[in-house]
């Protein structure tokens, strides 16, 4: 019969041996499953993840078509604003490319990458058999979000230097010039996209923990993202009603744009700051809603 | 289970977001956001109103006010007074932006000013102050005015330039007034005219901005004519600059020609103004009346009055009122016993200043006028500041920073610190051209804008029929140039620097006992780039001087500025016989200067630390620590709660690969989905879980992988306890409901994938092998998602099979296989049980049971109904079928056979139990018995009692 040469002899001796105390298997470790450089491959795999790096590469392209089409030349001394500046330079270009997509496609990519993280295994199935390799529920739910976590710097950075470099190209280079028509110059205006950046990889994570928080509740990843999108919209929304007052210093998006005092001499830190304050605490509250659900709960899709 | 335990992380998530909620609410509220605040409703009202004033208090003036009301009233009230040739309108924005702080603000013109009637007199007591008296009686009565007593409001009066004069002389002649804040304004009239930097009386070097202060100077013609062209309408000047930034008096074209010789038409002033412009601008020197004059309009003449609270903004550059002129109201009204604040400003461009000024502004009222501690501004404030804008290395671009000292030095107690770099150069013989001022070159010199372009152009000094240009070495030019020695630190200059200079006639040479100078300091790089210091020259007439060449030595003030002098850069002393803003002497002249004293250059430095402009967020950074402890906190607590919930396995069973007890599950729609199950799967077994759809077999597999948690009962893996992704679990491997494969990769691909997650080693997957075993083929290297379910039931079988786990549990293991490759995998599970592992699996087929399994445990509604090995359920316990014409003779005749078990008569057949007869002697007995046989056949108690419960369901 072939089925006993597809087992080999010594598949009989290997019966019972165990490697520790807990009674798993030899070589597993829990600490060690789902590495993150396989979760990375399964992500950067998916045409998904491609599409949506390659839009953001793109985008600062559509921009500066759409700023040629519409364009009237360069603007005089007195622009104020962070949008007639934009065309000044590589620099500029970029700091108005990140204040464009603050609002919906920087959101919309965090919580595209963490809404779909569970809940994309959950649709293929496969969230059952990485439970039962067995991953601990909370490092799977941990490297989901690690590597998504990632692949939203990714795709920001990505965004930020393809509008800086396009814009160049474009514009040509030169140092950022802030809406109040002053010159950013020395070692700081160096670090502005960055610490830009920076600030919005932090405001981000309310996004993305509610995102992470809808991928473990459902098993559509449209649904996980969706919903986060609109609570972010709805968010901004609310923000715009001036009658709620302080109240809206609550709102997760209120200091969605607290960064643009980055673009100043003299730094005001406290909008910044609160930012911060508020993205941890709601991160905080919804990843810990997310791992106690994901625990909790039975996997059943 | 403990019922807490399920409790548990409840709990932990309303914790925390109580937490969250208290902790986000105090910071965020704690740190102050500006922009969320409510703008404040502010109503404005306009109103004409008559005063009298004059000499007898019988000129009818009809002033324009407007009033601005906060939404809270009575307030107490700013008056703000605008500059020379505004109206009410300039302060309209300050204004607002007061108001918004909660008082009510009202700004007027002035007489001879915007919609206002009347002449204008200068801040002629008479006048102007009479005026104002009269505004704070009517703002007595005004209903949004909150006032002290009767006809005594609480007010402040602030002011730029003009005003800002106004604001000093009318604290000084009225009580009523509560608090001031003169901004960019003079001391005394006749010094801005006729400026003289020398004096031969030491000059006090006490504060930092000392003034010299000495004998009426130099006329300043080009500012006065800018003054005459703005009061009488000329549409050309008048709508660019007000003398408050008179900086920008040089970018006006220079006189043609004299001043004097221009018709005076002076429209707009009062006859005694008109007299004393025309006297000053023919002759250069102010009479006795006009001097009287100028004094009376002058802030000088009451400070000795003024004891309330002052707050004294200058520009720090400016060519018309300097610091000098701050200085002086700051001793003066510090003598007087006011408390004085004083603020420099850097800004040179723009006619207003900047919000943050009228913020202090504001916050300077509300110290003062709010009730204590019931308005917001009572932030510490400092009583000096100053602001120091230091060129980038890039160039344009400024960097200005604010410096606060504790309050400004000389006027109580100690002096400004001053440093002394040393003087070189020797004595110099100036020549002062025929023609004065008129020969003067038309631009750039004492320009701003070229002074800001750096070095490269602009200081040159000479005229052009001068062809050198800077002259500084001939013996005899234009210019005289002293340089310092090369500075060895950073030495802040704040305020006027001061020199000591001798002044000699050439006997011989033209010239008579008075010389005119106009000195102006520039900073020198090492690579010999020049920065001018300050905003105009210091003009310096000495008077008396001896016919014979004797010197006659004078200590001079130096054009004010705040400049860090870096070091290895020196100071260069410029003095020059004419400049475009002044009237210098139609006389030719020669005169030699030359450093004297102490040859040095005093440097005032006042000490001040850099203020940050805001204070840094605590509250949310405080906010962002506590709530990261807390998390860390709560990582550890879960972590250590995770590890006490461990149970050492049970003994003895660590060699039973499964052993169910009792296992109770239910759902909100199936009540009873699995109830009191006990399975047990010992090494070698293929235990098939047979039932019906729906009698729990999935549910059962969910368990025992972890992925549902069971509410009673226990499973146990090698005597491990199931929990959620117990590591038990590695051994174990599964396929459950459907395959579950990434789309985007192969099947070879996903295998892999799926063995890289456990983290194991690759060569304990055994890849290969289980490739071979399930069959994949070259199906393996197609993308999943084009797999028909055939396919992905094999790729799933093979990916269980992975690492080759001790136990197997498949959920209907040959769904979707075509018969083939169900004969295979079957051959594959037996083979595999033989190597000593364990197979679980469920199936609602009998047959594939049958065929497969060592063991079936039949399900009905979650409850097992029977067990046991296969050969005892199909072979010990199975009857016979006797399909006859006669049953009821059949089963007569049968249980007369002797040790039968039971017969049974159904509709079709006899069912007996032959309990180890051939089945050849109950057809014989049968045969005899007369009854003909139709079918004779094995008929299985499992199948039975499975189409029974099939049979239900239909």
């Amino acid at each position: 019969m072939r089925g006993k040469s597809d087992l080999a002899p010594e598949a009989v001796e290997e019966i019972g041996r165990t490697s520790g105390a807990d009674g798993s298997a030899p070589g597993y470790r829990a600490n060690r499953t789902l590495p993150l450089n396989v979760e990375l491959r399964r992500q950067l795999s998916r045409k998904r993840t491609r599409v949506v790096l390659g839009c953001l590469i793109a985008l600062p392209a559509l921009l500066i078509a759409a700023f040629a089409l519409g364009g009237d030349g360069r603007p005089g001394q007195r622009a104020t604003d962070l949008g007639d500046l934009a065309v000044l330079n590589g620099s500029n270009f970029a700091v108005f490319t990140l204040l464009l997509c603050t609002h919906l496609l920087l959101v919309l990519t965090v919580a595209l990458f963490f809404g779909d993280a569970v809940a994309s295994e959950s649709s293929w199935a496969s969230l059952r058999y990485l439970a039962t390799i067995p991953v601990p529920r909370h490092r799977l739910l941990r490297q989901k979000a690690i590597v998504a976590g990632l692949l939203s710097g990714l795709g920001l950075c990505v965004l930020a230097l393809s509008a800086l470099a396009m814009g160049t190209a474009w514009y040509g280079t030169g140092a950022l010039i802030t809406p109040d028509n002053g010159v950013l110059t020395g070692p700081w205006s160096a670090f502005v996209l960055p610490a830009v950046c920076g600030y919005l990889a932090v405001h981000l994570t309310w996004v993305a923990s509610l995102a992470l928080l809808f991928s473990v509740s459902t098993s559509n990843p449209l649904a996980a993202v969706g919903a986060s999108v609109g609570i972010s919209v709805l968010s901004q929304l609310l923000d715009n009603i001036s009658r709620l007052g302080e109240l809206r210093l609550l709102l997760p998006t209120h200091h969605a744009t607290a960064w643009v005092d980055l673009l100043d001499s003299r730094i005001d830190w406290t909008s910044m700051a609160n930012g911060a304050l508020s993205a941890t605490v709601y991160a905080s509250v919804f990843t810990t809603a997310a791992l106690v659900r994901f625990q909790r709960s039975d996997i059943t899709s | 289970m403990f019922p807490s335990r399920r409790h548990a992380p409840s709990f932990t998530l309303l914790s925390v977001v109580l937490i969250a909620l208290i902790v986000a609410g105090t910071a965020l509220w704690s740190s102050d956001d500006e922009s969320v605040r409510q703008p404040p409703r502010i109503s404005a009202r306009h109103a004409q109103i008559d005063v009298l004033d004059g000499p007898q208090r019988q000129q009818r003036v009809q002033l324009d006010l407007t009033l601005f009301v906060p939404s809270s009233t009575p307030a107490p009230a700013v008056v703000l007074a605008h500059g020379f040739t505004g109206d009410e309108s300039d302060l309209a924005g300050p204004a607002r932006r007061l108001a918004a702080r909660g008082f009510t603000v009202l700004t007027y013109s002035s007489r001879g000013f915007g919609d206002s009637t009347g002449k204008i007199a200068l801040n002629s007591p008479d006048y102007e102050v009479t005026d104002a008296r009269q505004l704070l009686d009517w703002m007595a009565r005004q209903p949004e005015i909150a006032t002290q007593d009767e006809g005594d409001p609480l007010v402040g009066v602030g002011g730029t330039s003009y005003g800002g004069a106004l604001s000093m002389l009318l604290a000084g002649s009225d009580p009523r007034v509560d608090a001031i804040a003169p901004m960019a304004t003079y001391n005394d009239l006749s010094e801005t005219m006729l400026p003289n930097a020398a004096s031969r009386n030491p000059i006090p070097a006490s504060t930092a901005a000392h003034g010299a202060e000495g004998v009426p100077g130099v006329f300043r013609h080009l500012w006065a004519r800018k003054l005459f062209e703005m009061a009488t309408g000329d549409p050309t000047s008048g709508s660019t600059s007000p003398p408050s930034t008179t900086s920008s008096s040089s970018t006006a074209p220079p006189p043609s020609t004299a001043p004097g010789d221009e018709p005076l038409t002076c429209e707009n002033f009062v006859e005694q103004l008109c007299r004393a412009y025309t006297e000053l601008a023919r002759t250069g020197e102010a009479g006795e009346s006009t001097s009287r004059m100028l004094a009376a309009a002058s802030p000088s003449s009451v400070t000795d009055n003024i004891d309330v609270p002052t707050l004294l903004v200058q520009r720090q550059d400016n060519a018309l009122f300097g610091l000098e002129q701050a200085d002086a109201n700051a001793r003066q009204i510090t003598a007087a016993g006011g408390t004085v604040k004083m603020l420099w400003v850097d800004e040179r461009a723009g006619r207003g200043f900047p919000p943050s000024v009228w913020e202090q502004v504001g916050d300077w009222f509300s110290r003062h006028l709010h009730e204590a501690g019931g308005a917001r501004g009572d932030r510490p404030t400092a009583s000096f500041s100053y602001q120091l804008a230091e060129k980038t290395d890039e160039g344009s671009e400024t960097e200005r920073s604010t410096l606060v000292a504790e309050r400004y030095p000389g006027l109580e107690e100690k002096s400004v610190p001053r440093f002394a770099l040393p003087l070189r150069g020797g004595a110099t013989k100036v020549i002062n051209p025929p023609g004065g001022s008129a020969n003067s070159p038309p631009a750039p010199r004492n320009n701003d804008s070229a002074e800001e372009d750096g070095a490269s152009s602009g200081v040159a000094t000479s005229p052009p029929n001068t062809p050198s240009p800077e002259g500084d070495e001939r013996p005899a030019a234009q210019t005289a140039v002293f340089e310092s020695r090369r500075s060895e630190q950073d030495v802040r200059i704040t305020g006027v620097p001061q020199t000591e200079l001798s002044v000699t006639s050439v006997p011989g040479q033209p010239g008579d006992d008075t010389a005119v100078l106009f000195a102006r300091l520039l900073d020198v790089g090492p690579d010999g780039s020049r920065t001018p210091l300050g905003g105009s020259s210091a003009a310096i007439r000495v008077t008396d001087l001896a016919e014979n060449g004797a010197p006659g030595t004078v200590d001079v003030a130096l054009p004010p500025t705040v400049h860090t002098l870096k070091s290895g850069h020196r100071l260069r002393l410029r003095l020059s016989t004419t400049d475009a803003a002044y009237s210098s002497p139609e006389e030719a002249a020669v005169h030699r200067v030359a450093p004297a004293g102490r040859n040095t250059i005093s440097l005032p430095s006042v000490p001040a630390e850099p203020v940050e402009e805001t204070s840094p967020p605590y509250g949310a950074l405080i906010g962002i620590g506590t709530f990261t402890i807390l998390i860390i906190a709560g990582t550890v607590l879960a972590i250590r709660f995770e590890r006490s919930r461990r149970r050492p396995p049970e003994p003895e069973l660590t060699h039973v690969p499964l052993s169910v007890e009792g296992v109770g599950k239910s759902y909100p729609r199936s009540p009873d989905a699995v109830r009191d199950l006990s399975v047990r799967v010992e090494p070698g077994q293929i235990v098939g879980l047979l039932g019906p759809n729906g009698a729990g077999k999935t549910t059962l597999l969910r368990i025992v992988l972890g992925l549902t948690r069971a509410e009673e009962g226990r499973v146990r893996i090698f005597g491990h306890g199931i929990t959620p992704s117990a590591p038990v679990l590695s051994r174990v491997g599964g396929v459950v409901e459907s395959p579950g494969l990434l789309p985007h990769l192969t099947g070879l691909e996903n295998l892999r994938s799926h063995w890289e997650a456990t983290g194991r080693p690759l060569e304990q997957a055994r890849l290969d092998e289980v490739v071979r075993i399930a069959a994949l083929g070259e199906f393996a290297n197609h993308k999943a998602r084009t797999y028909g379910p055939g396919m992905r039931q094999r790729v799933a079988l093979a990916q269980a099979m992975l690492g080759m786990p001790d136990l197997l549990v498949l959920d209907e293991p040959m769904n979707a296989l075509d018969p083939a490759h169900t004969q295979r995998m079957r051959e594959v599970i037996r083979e595999y049980a033989s190597t000593g592992r364990s197979v679980l699996l469920s199936s609602h087929l009998l047959d594939e049971v049958e065929k497969t399994c060592t063991h079936v445990v039949v399900l009905r509604e979650g409850r097992r109904v029977a067990g046991g090995t296969t050969e005892e359920l199909i072979a010990a316990d199975s009857v016979t079928a006797f399909h006859v014409d006669q049953p009821e003779r059949a089963a007569r005749t049968l249980e007369g056979i002797e040790g039968i078990g039971k017969v049974e008569v159904r509709s079709d057949a006899v069912y007996a139990e032959l309990a180890g007869h051939p089945t050849a002697l109950a057809v014989n007995a049968l045969v005899n018995s007369e009854v003909s046989i139709n079918r004779v056949g094995p008929h299985r108690k499992l199948e039975d009692a499975f189409l029974e419960l099939v049979g239900e369901e239909r």
